[in-house]
């Protein structure tokens, strides 16, 4: 038997199916009839990316404004902020204008006091059955690593955000819920957020609703990957090094196997 | 016999040393001198890069481990807190959790090598199978080691497994209770798994030195499979083989360094950033891509026994393999059929992985039954009639004077080469 003859037989076929499985994978994510996410442009794409400030300071005050009436951002702290550009009287400011539980005074009472660069983020509800209860029995959740906790990360929360809509004719939803295309099962309990307009940008940029749901989702985005600056400028040093490191073993490798036969 | 060991090297402290505990002179032996065949290719580079991981996770699992809190209502806020506020802890958390998947890749890559070039055949058959027992050490310290940040894939993944043991009659449930350290996954679970999670590295390293040890007992196999006849066919591992390894080192973490600082979560679930919850089960509970090819076999199995008895026999059967392959001949470069069928169960895992990465329905069910009976059939029926069948091509008379060179097989190329009489 010539083995020529079998290599086709055998592999041909078996790397045809491979092929077509994992060609199959990406259909994975439309399992729910919600359309393809769209790739949105975010400043933080790529090698090089980094969290556009602006666009987050912008997406910080959506959130402040009005995610924050229902999601908090437990891992967050007010300093962390100075990772998009606030300096610290800034920072010291924006924390000051939000009163977070105190101590006790003499008589046993708790107390409010303006917040610290050094205190979490404030959570809108206390636990979670309030949040539960305020929110027609679904959790809002927890704005902190959202952005890495959802297939498509940045995409599906914009697409979510813009993703809202009246039913389609004939589609029974149920008590309470809303439609929006992009959510899975297209039943979302969280009415639409942002229309457009919701906040007046200090920086004077239009607030209509793509860029309310670019700004807010570049925020989360960094909410919940803050080392990615530091991390995507190691990774340009690290691959740079470990090139250069790679060429030189090489070269040595060469000079040192040069007489072997 | 006791005595002082007499020691050659010439520094007085290295000497007076040496001469009490010869660690010099051994280290010297086994990897300044050791006689390593002279034609490795890079693939003989992954028990080092292997060895590199291991260590890599072992340093940076320590510095994890100071953070960390194994309790249910801290573990996923401690390993938040290791990403945001410990000094360069998003560094070393990410090396850690792509470390991981960097390991098994270089361990498949390793077992690959051995296959294909008949590693696991006398005299070395027991290297062979104290990698296998590598292995389930490394898939068990894994699988603890995913539970610990405490997110859905963590829960829900601990949850599946350690239900499989239930599966085993009679005494099955009152393992799984024994193994949760209560009645469902919860706060003893993560804290026994954070234990061996901890300890089992540890016997990596032990069983690991047994593995170098009868390697350098029996010595490497190489690309053409033969044995070392003369001093001619070795090169002193170093500085051969350490500058052909540093080479492949280089190589090794650059990829780790792409994925870490561009892609860290490529690998990982999305799930596994929403914290624990066990009443909500998230709709698709898959386990790491690294074990996706045995939760294949475990699904395409009708029977919860049968299809755990079928995932564990998948690599219980590699400890048989080197009876069950009864062909004299190691390499695959001289066994024209074994070769191209050792393609075919490449592909046959590669599709039994992305079998695991779907939820069984449809055409994936059956998919996942073929290529689960090849599995089985490649270890078990064919290679031990392929061995007796086979006519392998003329073996070289030695690695360093290669088929080609010499008057035995030199043919025109082209031309079929003429089988060697069967031995």
């Amino acid at each position: 038997m010539r083995p020529a003859i079998l290599l086709p037989a055998f592999v041909l076929p078996a790397f045809v199916l491979i092929g077509a499985a994992l060609l199959a994978v990406p259909a994975r994510a439309q399992e729910s009839e919600t359309p393809p996410l769209v790739h949105q442009h975010w400043s933080f794409d790529g090698v090089f990316g980094t969290f556009d400030n602006a666009a987050a300071q912008r997406g910080l005050q959506v959130y402040q404004q009005v995610c924050s009436a229902c999601h908090s951002m437990k891992q967050m702290y007010y300093r962390n902020l100075a990772g998009i550009g606030l300096n610290e009287d800034q920072i010291k400011a924006f924390a000051a204008a939000i009163l977070v539980p105190g101590p006790a005074d003499e008589s046993g009472q708790p107390t409010q006091r303006p917040a610290l660069p050094s205190d979490h983020f404030k959570s809108p509800f206390p636990n979670d059955e309030a949040a539960r209860a305020a929110n027609g029995g679904a959790l809002p959740p927890d704005q902190s690593v959202l952005e890495k906790a959802r297939e498509g990360g940045p995409d599906y929360i914009y697409a979510l955000l813009n993703g809202y809509s009246d039913p389609p004719a004939g589609m029974k939803m149920q008590q309470g819920m809303n439609y929006n295309r992009y959510f899975p099962g297209n039943q979302i309990a969280m009415p639409q957020p942002l229309h457009g307009n919701d906040v007046t940008y200090v920086d004077g940029t239009p607030s209509s609703l793509e860029q309310e749901a670019h700004d807010v989702t570049t925020f989360l985005a960094f909410a919940a990957n803050p080392e990615l600056n530091e991390r995507h400028a190691t990774g340009v040093k690290a691959v740079l090094f470990l090139v250069f490191l790679t060429g030189i073993t090489y070269a040595l490798k060469r000079k040192i196997w040069a007489d072997v036969h | 016999m006791a005595g002082l060991h007499k020691s050659d090297f010439a520094n007085p402290v290295i000497n007076w040393i040496d001469t009490r505990l010869p660690i010099f002179t051994m280290m010297q032996k086994e990897y300044g001198t050791f006689p390593t065949p002279k034609n490795f290719n890079y693939f003989w580079n992954f028990g080092a890069l292997a060895v590199v991981a291991l260590v890599v996770m072992i340093v940076t699992g320590i510095f994890l481990a100071m953070n960390y809190t194994p309790n249910v209502t801290m573990a996923f806020d401690s390993v938040e807190r290791i990403m945001r506020d410990v000094n360069y802890g998003w560094l070393i958390r990410y090396v850690h959790m792509n470390g991981a998947s960097m390991f098994f890749i270089v361990v498949y890559i390793h077992i690959f090598r051995g296959l294909y070039y008949g590693s696991y055949k006398a005299p070395r058959e027991l290297l062979w199978m104290i990698g296998v027992v590598l292995l389930l050490l490394m898939m068990a310290t894994a699988f603890m080691g995913y539970v610990l940040p405490w997110g859905q894939m963590s829960y829900w993944g601990a949850t599946v497994i350690t239900n499989l043991f239930s599966a085993i009659p009679v005494v099955g449930p009152g393992i799984v209770t024994w193994l949760w350290g209560g009645f469902s996954v919860d706060n003893p679970t993560l804290n026994r798994f954070f234990s061996l999670h901890y300890l089992l590295p540890f016997v990596i390293v032990g069983v690991l030195f047994l593995h170098v040890a009868a390697l350098h007992i029996t010595g490497s196999n190489n690309p053409l499979g033969i044995d070392v006849k003369s001093p001619q066919d070795t090169l002193p591992f170093h500085p051969y083989y350490t500058i052909k390894d540093s080479v492949g080192v280089c190589v090794f973490l650059l990829v780790w360094a792409v994925l870490v600082c561009f892609v860290p979560n490529y690998l990982g679930h999305v799930d596994n950033y929403t914290p624990a919850n066990p009443m909500a089960t998230p709709a698709d509970v898959v386990p790491e891509w690294y074990f996706l090819p045995f939760y294949a076999i475990l699904r395409s199995v009708p029977n919860k026994l049968g299809g755990v008895s079928m995932m564990f026999g998948s690599i219980l059967v590699m400890f048989v393999l080197p009876w069950f392959d009864t062909s004299p001949v190691r390499s695959c470069r001289f066994r024209p059929i074994y070769r191209q069928l050792m393609w075919v169960l490449v592909a046959d895992a590669l599709l039994l992985g992305a079998v695991g990465a779907h939820p069984p329905q449809g055409i994936w069910v059956v998919i996942g039954r073929v290529c689960t009976a090849y599995y089985f059939l490649h270890f078990l029926v064919i290679l031990p009639f392929l061995g007796k069948l086979e006519r392998p091509l003329p073996l070289p008379e030695s690695i360093s004077r290669p088929v080609i060179a010499g008057g035995g097989g030199g043919l025109p190329g082209g031309a079929p080469a003429k089988p060697m009489e069967k031995p």
